[in-house]
């Protein structure tokens, strides 16, 4: 766990990952707060708290007595929200390391080209 | 309508006020007032003769408070049966009889501990190797360690106070410890109070964590907004300093024209400016942030 983040935060992170990768798809159960507490040895109410997280989010849906499922159309709205923070999370940052070691933008994005495999 | 009227108001598990314990002058818990909420991990932190087991001791009703008071469940702990029938505690350097051997401990359990659970104890003297027939006086201080872990945990009772439990296990026993804790916990909640120096291992276990220094409370926190309340700046020394004025300061080191500064109480907006300011920002963890604040540091010129 990243020790400068809530832990929370980042179990919330974690789960949204899984769903965006294809490992748990719409519909699917969730795993519990008390496999995610015993997978990632984290206090089970940390657990809890990151899936509330997702609930109040739309990702994630509770259905009383079985537990936690991934909500329709939850895919589509994390790439939203992952978009919408890509160029203050990666474009930024990588910009501003470009600009330290005399990288211009143009250069920048010759780099890009060619890293990127085809 | 009386069931109702008379539910009583929902209370902390444990809770101090004003708690003191002075030994002649020596005020070895002075002035503390906490409460920790029902069905919690909380981490008791601090440095050794701080004043952890005293204030474990205290909340067992072992020993008496100067003044102030604590409560458990909303009642007084000293030699009140019905409060201390859901209490284990499990202290650092338990004493047992000379021809004591562990299946004995094993055997009286039950008599103390009302949900004591005699299968689980099982499965663990075997997890933890437990010699249960070798005499106490010649087991190893990590077997005797393991004495207290077991009966902390298979006691299951509804408030458990464990004090530095695994001094001398090795690695293995106390991520044994740390998983068979997370695990019994989820299926049987309850309340536990841990004491340790072993900060780093226990972060992510804890809840809530209170840092004791000098008898004082200095942190009451939940673990979670811990993470990331401090930061470390590193650049060069000036643009650091311009920083970080202003700021509370908890340790600075210097490597040629490059200072490392570590500040507390930051924001997000905090880090925004200092990576704006071309300067790097380091995590601090759980464990650096209560050594920062409980040594007394020359270099900030105040006693953090």
């Amino acid at each position: 766990m990243d020790e400068s983040r809530p832990i929370f935060l980042q179990i919330a992170e974690l789960i949204e990952s899984e769903i965006l990768a294809g490992a748990l798809l719409e519909g699917m159960q969730a795993p519990s707060t008390t496999e995610i507490a015993a997978f990632h040895r984290i206090n089970p109410a940390t657990a809890l708290k990151g899936v509330t997280l997702l609930v109040d989010e739309g990702i994630l849906v509770k259905r009383r007595g079985i537990g936690m499922f991934v909500a329709d159309g939850a895919r589509d709205r994390i790439l939203a929200r992952r978009r919408a923070t890509f160029d203050d999370d990666f474009v930024t940052p990588i910009l501003a390391e470009a600009a330290a070691i005399g990288i211009d933008p143009d250069q920048l994005i010759d780099r890009i080209r060619k890293a990127a495999p085809r | 309508m009386t069931s109702t009227a008379t539910a009583p108001p929902s209370t902390a598990a444990i809770q101090a006020r004003g708690l003191s314990r002075h030994y002649g002058r020596v005020r070895a818990v002075d002035d503390v007032s906490f409460a920790i909420p029902t069905g919690t991990i909380c981490g008791l932190l601090g440095r050794n003769g701080a004043g952890k087991s005293t204030v474990m001791q205290l909340v067992t009703g072992q020993e008496f408070p100067s003044s102030g008071e604590v409560l458990l469940d909303g009642e007084h702990p000293v030699e009140n049966a019905r409060v201390l029938s859901r209490v284990a505690f499990i202290k650092e350097s338990q004493k047992y009889p000379d021809d004591f051997r562990p299946k004995h401990v094993l055997a009286a359990a039950p008599s103390f501990f009302e949900h004591w659970d005699a299968d689980f104890a099982a499965r663990l003297v075997d997890e933890f190797r437990l010699p249960v027939n070798t005499r106490i006086k010649k087991l190893s201080r990590g077997q005797l360690s393991s004495i207290g872990v077991i009966v902390g945990l298979a006691a299951r009772a509804p408030i458990t106070l464990l004090d530095e439990p695994y001094l001398g296990l090795d690695a293995v026993a106390r991520q044994l410890f740390y998983d068979t804790l997370l695990a019994d916990y989820a299926a049987h909640p309850r309340t536990i109070l841990l004491s340790t120096h072993l900060i780093d291992e226990v972060a992510d276990l804890l809840e809530h964590v209170l840092v004791i220094d000098d008898g004082r409370i200095i942190i009451d926190a939940a673990a979670d907004d811990l993470r990331g309340r401090a930061m470390t700046v590193v650049g060069r020394e000036g643009e650091v300093e311009a920083f970080v004025r202003g700021r509370t300061v908890l340790h600075r080191d210097r490597l040629g024209s490059i200072a490392s500064v570590t500040v507390d109480d930051v924001t997000a907006a905090d880090r925004a400016a200092a990576t704006a300011a071309g300067l790097e920002l380091g995590a601090v963890s759980l464990q650096q942030l209560i050594v920062r604040s409980t040594t007394v540091d020359d270099s900030t010129g105040t006693a953090a």
